[in-house]
């Protein structure tokens, strides 16, 4: 399997002639090398190939939004008599469409003729966003990392779902000082899942198991487990219920809001980004880092040089898994304070898959890729609420945009760019 | 090799005896778990012991010859059975020391007596409906064979084909559109192949044009139909249900003679047409894939696709032809969903299946007649986890829901035998040499 990192260069340095140079000049030549290569992947169409990937699947999205719409196909009934009905009906459609996206990602000027808002509950969209990309970052980092290694971890859902059941049981079981009780919980949380995406790499480094099948099959036996766990009065179940649902978090297990209590952004956000800069400190300054690229890039070859192929496998995957098990830290400790129910996850373990290949499996590209796809998420909603579209049409836009970007060739070819040359 | 033509010459010497050293690959896996599963099921029987008698319903109710019902007590047969799995575990444990492989036939008896002291154990003082547990089986198991016939075909010619779930999602939702629309079966059963092949296609561009990683298509393109068909619902077949959303359904038609045969017959011959239409498929695709020249490129290609390409086969045309035709295969499959099982399409309504039948691909060793027989073990586990939870089974059914996932994991983790995947499986292939 290949992985979706084609980084020209990790530290941005250009291979020959930069490593002969005499020291003194160096810091120069570094700072005109980055921006070069900066330069060159403009051009060379990374950012192009992402951008016009977007464009395309927001087209594409156009498209499905314009044919269901019932006005729509009304005057298409009568499009030869009367054309400009149809379009006006159309450009409605979308652009009544990705209007209500922006008003519910990012700012809500109101409605017109309805009352002023103030600028709080104007920015309220903006802070919804951040408050859904939390998640998605954390999770999306933990999908990247193991790309980085070559492996797949589709078991995000299994992840977050055991991650969610046992920060959730030290959040409500425990009664602790507040930053020690939220402290103990995350941990909690983390190292559940981090042993349940450690076995994948175990049992992927010892008996040669794909770790696509076996994190697949994880996914539903983690999902059996937290449910029947949840079932039961003597294990997760809250007392004197009926519904398979945990008790609630205890205040002092909580993630804090950041902007008080009109606005749900909380501390999960900062710990995401945390992550980010943990991730990258990982990757690119840490003799870890190394490894898993080297891995990565051929396993073979990092065999015979000393690496343990193996141990990398497992160890990746525990760090992955403790990433997806911050996404599901933050939701239950964070989003839905309410409970543990078996949907905390929120289809986010399968999200940020989408999340870490637009990111390119890169830390920071993972960063923006989770900001795009939570803004998606909170107009989505704001969009099947107002302008009554499903919030389906949000899936398969990111669905199309990670498709278009993982062939760059297709989009180059619709789009006529210059072909990319060769690193 | 220089001296390799010489010794043809020169006679060996008389006196040297040949010595043929016997080699045997003796394998312990099935000793280790008939005693494991045998001592496993003892001691839930020592600790959750149930009274009672247990019923075997053999007869479906319009049976030309009705069979008994066997009435047994729980207990004693349980523990007669769980004998029998022991004898079992033993023989094959000393067929080890004599350094002979357990046979089929051991494994099948096996599996018949614990399944049975399992169900006498569970249904205590309940009757189990033989018939309607082993056709609910068959029945739950027809798309998930379908799906795992189309992955076998895809990963034999080289292409992981990840996109089950979507083809079987789309043929579900098209098979209901169009059978809605135009108020045949058949038609919807057309449409049903031509959504999986049309997924298929989309596969194929990414997969084998653009040489994008086919693991990465196929999740994509799940997550892309979950989308379409989720958005096309709550917009167009939910507020016209009445002419977009209300399939016919294909009615049972028993063969004559043949489903009349008590037990089997009920079981496989009186089912729907697309029950049929599997069987049909099963064998075609084992011969095409074994027996027939089309067979050997397919494995060709996907095993070794540049010497494929040496002796002038097309390896990315007949990867594309495998592909569709597999997109169609599994496209039937949707069409189960709607057609026979819920007479009404409903978002996400595969849940998940199209993943099992990939771990039917495996756990089957890329063989289609393997693959299936592990479909119908996934289709025989889900519905035994119905039936268990109407007679009320001592079991939570939650672990019942999770065995056929359990068992993929240790089967893929090598306890039940190493598998091993197509050479050039999920390798694209180019011929600038990628």
């Amino acid at each position: 399997m290949t992985t979706p990192t084609d980084e020209p260069n990790p530290t941005g340095h250009t291979p020959g002639p930069t490593v002969k140079e005499p020291p003194a000049k160096a810091p120069v030549s570094k700072d005109d090398d980055r921006w070069n290569a900066a330069f060159r992947s403009i051009v060379a169409g990374n950012a192009a190939v992402a951008f016009f990937s977007v464009l395309l699947a927001v087209l594409v999205g156009s498209l499905l939004i314009m044919f269901t719409d019932d006005r729509v196909r009304e005057t298409f009934g009568y499009v030869t008599a009367r054309p400009g009905d149809f379009f006006s009906a159309s450009w409605d459609a979308i652009w009544g469409a990705y209007t209500a996206l922006f008003r519910g990602a990012v700012f809500n000027p109101g409605r017109e003729g309805g009352p002023a808002l103030d600028f709080a509950t104007q920015i309220r969209p903006l802070t919804e966003t951040l408050k859904f990309a939390g998640p998605l970052i954390a999770a999306g980092l933990g999908v990247g990392l193991a790309f980085r290694a070559a492996l797949f971890n589709i078991g995000g859902r299994g992840q977050m779902l055991l991650a969610g059941a046992a920060s959730g049981w030290v959040a409500y079981q425990f009664e602790l000082p507040w930053p020690i009780h939220l402290t103990l919980a995350i941990v909690a949380g983390m190292l559940a899942a981090a042993l349940w995406g450690g076995l994948v790499g175990f049992l992927k480094a010892r008996t040669g198991a794909h770790e696509v099948i076996l994190t697949i099959m994880l996914n539903y036996v983690a999902y059996y487990l937290v449910f029947f766990a949840l079932s039961e009065q003597s294990l997760l179940q809250a007392p004197n219920t009926v519904n398979p649902k945990s008790l609630p978090a205890h205040e002092s297990a909580t993630l804090p809001k950041l902007l008080g209590d009109r606005f749900n952004l909380h501390l999960g956000f900062l710990l995401a980004l945390v992550a980010v800069a943990v991730v990258w400190w990982i990757l690119n300054r840490s003799s870890l880092g190394f490894r898993i690229r080297a891995v990565g890039a051929n396993p073979a070859a990092a065999r015979s040089s000393g690496i343990d192929v193996g141990r990398t496998y497992t160890v990746v995957m525990m760090i992955s898994g403790a990433l997806v098990g911050l996404a599901g830290v933050n939701q239950v400790l964070g989003t839905v304070t309410s409970g543990v129910t078996t949907d905390l996850d929120a289809g986010i373990g399968f999200d940020a898959i989408t999340v870490a290949l637009l990111g390119r499996s890169k830390p920071i590209g993972i960063m923006f890729a989770g900001l795009l796809f939570g803004a998606f998420k909170a107009g989505g909603f704001a969009m099947q609420a107002s302008e009554n579209i499903p919030v389906d049409i949000v899936l398969v836009v990111q669905s199309l945009i990670v498709l278009f970007i993982a062939a760059p060739a297709l989009v180059r070819a619709i789009f006529r760019l210059p072909a990319r040359e060769a690193a | 090799m220089s001296h390799a033509a010489t010794p043809a010459t020169t006679p060996p010497p008389p006196e040297q005896e040949i010595v043929l050293r016997e080699v045997h690959v003796v394998d312990r896996k099935a000793a280790v778990i008939f005693s494991v599963l045998t001592v496993g099921l003892a001691i839930t029987l020592l600790f959750g012991a149930q009274d009672g008698d247990t019923s075997f319903r053999l007869a479906a109710p319009d049976d030309f010859v009705q069979l008994p019902t066997v009435t047994v007590p729980s207990t004693v047969t349980a523990w007669v059975l769980i004998l029998v799995c022991a004898l079992c575990a033993g023989l094959s444990g000393w067929w080890v020391t004599q350094k002979r492989n357990t046979p089929m036939w051991l494994v099948v008896v096996f599996a018949v007596a614990w399944m049975t002291a399992f169900l006498t154990w569970a249904a205590a003082g309940g009757s189990i409906p033989v018939v309607g547990l082993l056709g609910g089986a068959l029945a739950l198991a027809v798309p998930l064979v379908f799906g795992a016939l189309g992955g076998v075909l895809g990963e034999r010619s080289g292409v992981v084909n990840i996109a089950i779930d979507g083809q079987l999602l789309f043929g579900a939702f098209a098979a209901a559109m169009l059978g809605s629309l135009t108020g045949s079966t058949w038609v919807g059963l057309i449409a049903a192949m031509a959504a999986g092949l049309l997924v298929a296609a989309v596969l194929g561009l990414f997969a084998i044009n653009y040489l994008v990683d086919q693991v990465i298509v196929g999740v994509v393109l799940n997550v892309l139909i979950i989308g379409i068909t989720s958005f096309m619902f709550s917009q167009v077949l939910a507020p016209n249900a009445a002419t977009l959303n209300d399939p016919p359904r294909f009615a049972r038609l028993p063969i004559p003679l043949l489903g009349d045969i008590p037990l089997i017959g009920p079981i496989f011959f009186r089912q729907t047409p697309v029950v049929y239409l599997l069987y049909v498929t099963v064998a075609l695709v084992t011969w095409a894939l074994w027996r027939t020249r089309w067979g050997l490129r397919v494995r060709a290609v996907g095993e070794h696709p540049k010497a494929a390409d040496t002796v002038g086969i097309k390896v990315n045309r007949t990867r594309y032809r495998t592909v569709l035709l597999a997109g169609a295969i599994v496209g039937m499959g949707g069409a189960f969903y709607t057609l026979v099982s819920v007479p009404q399409f409903n978002r996400e309504m595969t849940g998940g299946a199209g993943y099992i039948a990939l771990a039917a691909v495996i756990f089957g060793k890329w063989d289609p007649i393997r693959a299936t027989l592990a479909a119908l073990l996934f289709g025989f586990a889900s519905n035994l986890q119905g039936v268990l939870s109407v007679i009320g089974s001592p079991v939570p059914s939650q672990f019942m829901l999770m065995l056929p996932y359990v068992v993929t994991v240790f089967a893929v983790a090598g306890l039940v035998g190493r598998s091993r995947a197509p050479a050039a499986d999920g390798v694209p292939y180019s011929v600038d040499g990628h």
